[in-house]
């Protein structure tokens, strides 16, 4: 799982290792809008959303007056982005733009390296770019423990430059300006362990200067115990909103309580399964049987009865689900733990809907005397299990 | 036959002292493992479940003869210890552990990549050669020797998949839970060859799921080696919408690859059935063996 930053987060970043950005103000209101307006001259509001698409949606202006940059700002702070209602927007001073460019490191699963990415089509287009002339897209897989090199970033940067007839005259300046650049934005990407970083675009100023006119970081939050200071200043941003997150309240709600949990909402069974890859085959035996999942929950390896607790409080919290369906192979995960976990949670939470557990693997017969001795009949085949809580929910219902 | 791990197989247990080091090198011993070391910095010297404790896996292989590095430390930690063993020169890794920074990954892969060691993992469940040893999380009692070999993404599935073939009788030769991080030490294209090198395989399962391109790819091998046995395939993730995450870092849905159907697709123009169900998996497998 990642943490996805928003643009003023990311550039933030990039200024503070000396990668160029605009001139910007944060605004949480028409007022601020304008007041920045004001300081700035002609701006670009710029809806602050994790997501990509804020131009399509309309959630970017260029005002050239204070009055429209309130006009403006109150528009886009009522808008909603894929889901994603805007908390706040970003006013930048706008650049004399000469050429787009697209800067980018992103994490290459089957290189198991991060990938450096240039092309001089930078812009909204890029990913169409990708799709039909990936000639244009120059990648190199710097070694993880030296960084891109100056002459592998040239290179780069030369095979990117070549389909820009625009540049050819500019290539060397551009290719040695490049160097550092790449070298920065990489050292940034390994500090911040991020598995995506990137500038697009990276705007070529009139004046022939490299300024990053967007940014994305999203970081990995595996790592987040070395980046404390990161978590308090995002943690610090939103101190002063509302708390809308956009995120769906059970979602929200789990990741508090620290489940894996993605909810489907409209289903009407409750799913728990330890281990992604059992857990999302646990929804997919219900719906072909006919029942309609309510939720993914992976408990994980090794959970205990308190995890187990807590997952069954988080997924009956939504009044649509109608019955539970709990799909236990111990590997690491020991069933008798489990077993003790669900009987806690149905006496201590009054569950009458029905419960059905499949458990098998280690620690099995420990955990199947706990449930049967509970009145709760384990079984051991996931399939039956399955019919079994769609046979009680009722299928179509 | 069998491959990577088999009964002549020394391990040594990073993080041996550990709850789950601990819990897991019993039930690995109860199998029949041969646990010859355990490696805890600052303890050597001393001795757990019967096992001598080393400062350092360097000094365990020098006395102990291990080849064989089960790997179950924290995440912060575990990069660093996988490394260590392959600087040690041992022949294999397993790494179980869950939740590792994927750069640290990116960093240990590399530099496994120099050296001799195989590395199964991270966030994997293991391997198990039933009736000679097995090494990770894998339930002791689901396995039994036969002929098909498993590799899979999933640790319960795979769990699952090799239950289904020992109840049915055809039994398995290795099972290999490769994990579900996205950057992993190996994939199926690591280990479907190693499967073609062993005779005693008969049919391989291949257990995948949504995210990634590592099915795609095995896909491809399939069909460009030329793999002369049968390849009964299984995709879990069928029901994901795209574009959530169902857990696994690496099950995410992007673009056109990773989708369940391309997933599907590709592995069928391969040759592979591709089975509806862990049931039918089972079943496939028993149409094509040879009786």
């Amino acid at each position: 799982m990642t943490v996805k930053l928003l643009e003023y987060q990311a550039k933030r970043q990039f200024a503070r290792v000396g990668i160029e950005v605009p001139a910007g103000r944060l605004a949480r209101t028409p007022d601020e809008a304008a007041a920045a307006a004001r300081e700035l001259g002609r701006v670009a509001v710029k809806a602050q959303v994790p997501t990509g698409g804020r131009g399509k949606a309309g959630g970017i202006a260029v005002v050239d007056s204070p009055e429209e940059a309130h006009r403006e700002a109150a528009r886009i702070l009522a808008m909603e982005i894929r889901g994603y209602p805007v908390r706040s927007v970003w006013c930048e001073a706008g650049l004399e733009i000469a050429h787009e460019l697209y800067l980018g490191i992103t994490l290459d699963r089957d290189r198991r390296r991060l990938a450096l990415i240039l092309s001089a089509a930078g812009g909204m287009e890029i990913e169409e770019v990708a799709a039909t002339s990936p000639e244009r897209i120059a990648k190199l897989w710097p070694d993880p423990f030296v960084g891109p090199l100056p002459f592998e970033v040239r290179e780069l940067a030369f095979s990117a430059l070549a389909h820009a007839p625009a540049l050819t005259e500019a290539r060397g300046r551009l290719a040695s300006a490049l160097v550092p650049l790449a070298q920065t934005l990489h050292r940034l990407a390994v500090d911040l362990d991020a598995v995506t970083c990137e500038i697009n675009p990276l705007a070529l100023t009139a004046d022939g200067r490299l300024v990053a006119a967007d940014g994305k970081l999203e970081v990995d939050e595996n790592a987040e115990y070395r980046h404390r200071e990161l978590a308090v200043e995002l943690a610090v941003d939103l101190e002063g909103e509302d708390g809308r997150t956009g995120e769906d309240p059970y979602e929200a709600e789990a990741k508090r309580r620290g489940l894996t949990y993605v909810h489907l909402p409209g289903g009407n069974i409750g799913c728990i399964g330890n281990g992604a890859g059992l857990a999302m085959n646990t929804l997919d035996l219900v719906q072909q049987v006919g029942g309609r999942p309510n939720n993914f929950l992976d408990i994980g390896g090794g959970a205990n009865a308190e995890k187990v607790r807590s997952s069954l409080a988080m997924i009956l919290s939504d009044p649509d689900v109608r019955g539970v369906f709990i799909n236990i192979f111990g590997g690491i995960t020991r069933g008798d733990e489990v077993a003790r976990g669900i009987v806690q949670a149905r006496d201590e939470l009054g569950i009458t809907l029905p419960l059905v557990v499949r458990m098998t693997g280690t620690n099995e017969e420990e955990g199947r005397r706990i449930l049967a001795e509970a009145g709760i009949v384990p079984g051991t085949s996931a399939p039956e299990a399955a019919r079994k809580i769609v046979e009680l929910v009722g299928g179509a219902g | 036959m069998a491959i990577l791990v088999d009964g002549s197989t020394r391990v040594l247990v990073q993080g041996i002292t550990g709850r789950e080091g601990s819990f897991h090198t019993q039930q690995m011993q109860a199998y029949g493992t041969h646990v010859v070391a355990g490696v805890v910095p600052g303890r050597g010297g001393g001795e757990t479940l019967g096992v001598p404790i080393f400062d350092t896996v360097a000094e365990a292989v020098a006395r102990t003869g291990a080849d064989t590095a089960f790997t179950i430390v924290p995440p912060a930690f575990a990069a660093d210890a996988v490394m260590e063993a392959a600087a040690a020169g041992l022949r294999l890794g397993i790494c179980v552990t869950e939740g590792i920074p994927v750069l640290d990954m990116v960093r240990a892969t590399a530099f496994v990549a120099r050296t001799a060691m195989r590395l199964i993992g991270p966030n994997c469940p293991g391997v198990m050669t039933p009736g000679q040893a097995k090494i990770g999380f894998i339930p002791n009692h689901v396995g039994r020797p036969g002929r098909v070999g498993v590799v899979a993404r999933s640790g319960t599935l795979t769990y699952e998949v090799i239950q289904g073939l020992s109840e049915s009788g055809y039994g398995e030769t290795t099972a290999v839970g490769i994990g579900g991080d996205p950057v992993l030490g190996s994939t199926f294209v690591d280990i479907l060859p190693l499967f073609a090198d062993d005779p005693a395989t008969e049919a391989v399962v291949l257990v995948g799921e949504i995210g990634g391109s590592d099915e795609e790819r095995a896909a491809e091998w399939i069909r460009s080696s030329g793999f002369d046995r049968p390849v009964i395939a299984f995709i879990s993730g069928r029901t994901a919408p795209p574009g959530k995450r169902m857990g696994h870092a690496g099950a995410i849905i992007s673009g056109t690859t990773g989708s369940a159907q391309g997933k599907i697709d590709a592995l069928s123009a391969a040759g592979a059935a591709v089975a509806d169900t862990i049931e039918d998996v089972v079943r496939l497998v028993g149409e094509r063996l040879s009786p």
